[in-house]
């Protein structure tokens, strides 16, 4: 397939902004039992909630560019019953609401109880029932995000669990690695909470995405010339494909890359999501330099662009079977 | 229930291109707006087209066969390009089975056109909408028209009737028949869409003949009944001698 820019940038801007509200939340349930203690959580959390929705607001942003009519999206939320896609436009404007009633919640400290425990009054309690509402609907994203490819079973490199698992993983890994890098300037003693969770999530997402490429390497298309054209013969060769330029054909199933450049792709983004990230956590909270934390999200978000532009890429389309000589 | 669908004969097809033409004619010049043609007589020519005639060579030199195939949308019975819609741009008929694209509907997100493992459906650089075989949909019912000339574009102008029309649901109709008797068959049947356009293989007329059909053993018009049977290499006189 051709990989798109504007879906891309939708699919790992997403991710990481519901990663930070992840954590975010994360840190709030840890510290409602007091497992850790923040500083100013309010201000902690409403900063945080603000980065996920500007990046959440990124995303869409960046999926508007996909559209032929961009005026017309409202529309896509008519068909929730059967396109996954569909969905994904209803769960991400939700989630975003969320996400700022929770963020708002926050900044003006207000947090009302609305059940008391034994007369051990938990903090924070409406944010928290928000957090989880917040939580559901960041767990409905990313599987309405991945199912988007998963659904489509021809597309046998997508057609797999494998791809809503790696969704969720690669998402909340980048966005805990950004949590580690936001709460080094906004709460030191929680980063290294956020950066062992952002590792151990990396470090999960290393092995199913690698699980997705070893069944990728060793797939069997089920769809032959043969039965793309229904004549049983062995020696097939197309001769023309019916134009003479390119068509929408030609250019929206094809990468268009040398299969050296898609190879080396694979490795660059194998090293620039995984491997890079988790030694710069490691060393930043080791030398507390927040400059390393920093670096490591923006090394794993560009590596994720490498990995979600491969994602797309090596996804090989029956259709191309019609067109053997592009 | 009706399913209007397109029988191709792969045997007779000559791959003129004229199917290709008078469908972007058609279409071009309908109610639906324009289809786009960026650089027609330059370099890269390209645009929207609904139907595409492609030629394969089958088999190694010089036992080899070009086999011409046009490719158009399959209205599948289960068309995998419908659900997954979003706007509900795309639908399937009720009453005829033609998979259509609602122009003012669509958004242009594409999702349909990888939902289509047959590579029908094509995105159209200027409306910014995508675009399919609409099977001449404002063709076929315009009471205007003598009933002969309601039929689609391609059907009308291909010059060896390789292209048939009808209703793949009834089973006498003349597609049907076609399929049943023909061998009609399927494209990537392995994936359950249940195209509704069928096309006819390469079919080789062979006549069998037995020897003794060459060699006149007997004289037919003889009544009454057979004669010995001659052995072959001698002179057989029967046909001086019989009367």
């Amino acid at each position: 397939m051709h990989p798109a820019f504007s879906v891309i940038f939708l699919t790992t801007l997403i991710g990481a902004g519901q990663g930070l509200f992840l954590a975010l939340f994360t840190a709030q349930s840890y510290a409602a039992v007091e497992f850790v203690t923040i500083k100013n959580p309010h201000q902690f959390y409403a900063y945080g909630s603000a980065i996920a929705l500007a990046l959440l607001l990124a995303g869409l942003v960046a999926s508007f560019f996909h559209l032929g009519h961009p005026e017309r999206a409202w529309r896509s939320a008519a068909q929730w019953r059967t396109s996954w896609l569909s969905r994904e436009v209803l769960v991400l404007p939700a989630f975003m609401f969320i996400v700022f009633v929770y963020g708002t919640m926050h900044y003006f400290n207000r947090d009302p109880m609305i059940i008391d425990v034994q007369n051990q009054p938990l903090q924070g309690q409406l944010s928290l029932y928000v957090g989880i509402t917040g939580t559901l609907l960041c767990f409905t994203l990313f599987v309405c995000t991945g199912m988007i490819y998963a659904c489509l079973k021809f597309l046998q490199e997508w057609h797999s669990p494998l791809t809503v698992i790696n969704y969720v993983l690669l998402g909340t890994a980048s966005g805990f690695t950004l949590a580690t890098a936001y709460s080094a300037f906004m709460a030191p003693n929680l980063v290294n909470l956020f950066g062992t969770w952002a590792a151990i999530i990396t470090l999960a997402a290393l092995i199913s995405r690698s699980a997705s490429l070893f069944r990728n390497s060793r797939i069997k298309h089920k769809s032959s010339l043969q039965s793309a054209i229904g004549i049983r013969h062995t020696n097939i060769q197309q001769k023309a494909m019916g134009l003479m330029g390119g068509s929408f054909n030609t250019r929206e199933y094809f990468h268009h890359a040398k299969s050296g450049f898609l190879k080396s792709i694979k490795w660059i983004f194998l090293i620039l999501v995984f491997i890079f990230p988790v030694i710069l956590l490691s060393a930043g909270i080791n030398q507390k330099s927040n400059d390393l934390l920093i670096t490591a999200f923006l090394v794993q978000y560009i590596g994720l662009l490498a990995e979600r532009w491969f994602f797309f890429a090596q996804a090989n389309h029956p259709q191309n079977l019609y067109y053997q000589t592009v | 229930m009706t399913q209007l669908a397109l029988v191709i004969d792969l045997n007779v097809c000559v791959g003129c291109h004229a199917c290709v033409t008078s469908c972007k004619q058609w279409n071009t010049s309908g109610p639906a707006g324009y289809m786009c043609d960026d650089n027609p007589y330059d370099r890269d020519p390209t645009g929207t087209f609904f139907n595409r005639v492609q030629s394969f060579e089958i088999g190694e030199f010089p036992n080899t066969e070009t086999v011409h195939f046009p490719k158009s949308c399959l209205h599948c019975e289960d068309p995998p390009c419908v659900p997954v819609c979003p706007t509900g741009a795309s639908y399937k008929r009720e009453q005829d089975g033609i998979v259509l694209v609602d122009y003012d509907k669509c958004i242009g997100c594409k999702y349909c056109s990888w939902a289509c493992p047959y590579g029908a459906r094509e995105f159209d650089e200027h409306q910014k909408v995508m675009k399919k075989c609409t099977l001449c949909v404002d063709r076929i019912y315009d009471e205007k028209l003598p009933e002969s000339e309601r039929k689609p574009a391609c059907v009308l102008a291909c010059p060896t009737n390789a292209r048939l029309f009808g209703d793949v649901h009834d089973s006498g109709s003349d597609v049907s028949i076609m399929i049943r008797e023909e061998g009609g068959y399927q494209l990537m049947p392995e994936w359950g869409t249940k195209p509704s356009n069928h096309y006819l293989p390469r079919r080789k007329t062979r006549i069998r003949i037995h020897e003794d059909e060459l060699i006149r053993a007997d004289n037919p018009l003889k009544k009454e009944g057979l004669k010995p049977a001659k052995v072959i290499d001698d002179q057989t006189l029967d046909d001086v001698t019989s009367w």
